[in-house]
């Protein structure tokens, strides 16, 4: 194809997203639309695998078998999330081995949250509260994207997410109206989770280098710091409810804008967490690269199952 | 060898009466592991009353860049909707 074409089919291209159609897997799309949903996608599913390590960890020191379940359900969710977040990017011609292969290689990031501890049972309840509840946030604009199967995912992704949130709240809530101990583990954890939670939605603007070509992608809706803003204020009143103090010495309602004001984030942090440097990214991969080769024997036994099974079927049919 | 999964398509029909509807795609080895992965990943919240897998490469698939002489020539039809047949207004029921 000639430059010319190509610019030509860019332009229908985009008057389609323009035009709020949907863009499907096998529809021509130009290589810059293709390469951005790859990564985009496949972060997010990422995500959603290694998001289910910090959990993982509290499933049989759950307090009752209520708590327990409830928690099971959601990490069953989490890997149900990345399932279908890693089947929407193999449309986009890239295999599932690949995708955790760049996991596992660090080529591929994930959501730097969850590179923090999960020191008490509290933490179960502040990432429900906090880290659903930004993660909400962050994904209900994507049910209108511009890439079909993407959209489609996050349609499921987010009705099962609001459950989340809840059972992270109602944990919050036990704890805060339980003993002095328990409300100041409550009040710990959401010391540690609160920064975090705010650096989850992103570098601000100034500093986003993807914002404009994902608002025309409609991968983005809203700006990074509209996000955090939003989630802040919602944030708050919550903590209000639970008794709890935000960690921020500068948060305050400004009157005039109707929003919270808050303190500088510590981007310093973010990045370093990032880049790798994060209380537990070397525990999160290597966990997760240990599961996936002490698996290998299951993978191919299940394979050499069904290699047997489909001669069976073909020797009784001769 | 190559050891990997294969991909298998999955309908998921939500309660009788209604069709198998596209739900998604998972990995598995076989035809049975796909039914019960496809029961633990899309119907965890009684989805469905009714799950079939098909394997991917099973799955023919028209070309987008053929929809111009694969869908156009229904367009100029317009003979075909009840519209196009102009009746008095006294005729009812029709």
């Amino acid at each position: 194809m000639s430059n010319e074409q190509i610019k030509n089919l860019e332009e229908i291209f985009e008057a389609r997203i323009a035009r709020d159609e949907k863009i499907e897997a096998k529809d021509w799309m130009p290589e810059k639309y293709r390469k951005t949903h790859i990564r985009q996608i496949s972060q997010h599913a990422h995500s959603e695998i290694v998001g289910m390590l910090p959990e993982g960890n509290w499933i049989s020191r759950a307090p009752s078998l209520r708590r327990k379940a409830a928690l099971l359900a959601k990490v069953q969710d989490e890997a149900g999330h990345g399932l279908y977040l890693y089947s929407a990017c193999e449309t986009l011609g890239i295999s599932r081995e690949e995708l955790y292969q760049q996991l596992h290689s660090g080529k591929a990031k994930y959501s730097s949250i969850f590179n923090y501890p999960t020191l008490t049972w509290a933490d179960m309840g502040a990432i429900g509260w906090l880290v659903d509840g930004a993660a909400i946030i962050n994904q209900v604009p994507l049910c209108n994207t511009s890439f079909g199967p993407y959209a489609r995912a996050m349609v499921r992704v987010c009705k099962e997410e609001s459950f989340h949130q809840r059972q992270g709240f109602e944990i919050m809530l036990k704890l805060c109206k339980g003993s002095k101990e328990q409300k100041d583990m409550a009040q710990d954890a959401l010391n540690r989770w609160w920064w975090p939670s705010l650096m989850m939605l992103g570098p601000t603007d100034a500093e986003s280098v993807h914002t404009e070509q994902s608002m025309k992608w409609k991968l983005k809706r809203k700006s990074n710091d509209e996000l955090r803003q939003q989630f802040i204020d919602q944030t708050v009143p919550q903590a209000d409810l639970l008794g709890l103090t935000i960690p921020d010495p500068d948060l305050k309602l400004n009157k005039q804008t109707g929003s919270y004001d808050f303190g500088a984030i510590d981007w310093d942090e973010f990045w370093q967490v990032v880049k790798g440097h994060g209380p537990c990214n070397k525990q999160r991969i290597s966990a997760r690269v240990a599961a996936w080769e002490n698996g290998a024997w299951v993978r191919d036994a299940a394979m050499a199952h069904a290699a047997k099974k489909e001669a069976l079927k073909i020797k009784i049919a001769i | 060898m190559d050891n990997n999964w294969p991909l298998w398509e999955i309908f998921v029909r939500s309660k009788n009466g209604l069709e198998h509807r596209h739900f998604g795609s998972l990995h598995a080895a076989d035809e049975e592991m796909a039914l019960e992965n496809a029961r633990d990943v899309y119907t965890r919240r009684n989805e469905g009353v009714s799950i079939w897998v098909v394997k991917s490469s099973n799955i023919t698939a028209s070309n987008p860049e053929n929809n111009g002489e694969l869908f156009e020539p229904a367009q100029d039809k317009v003979y075909r909707h009840p519209t196009f047949y102009k009746l008095p207004d006294q005729v009812k029921h029709m």
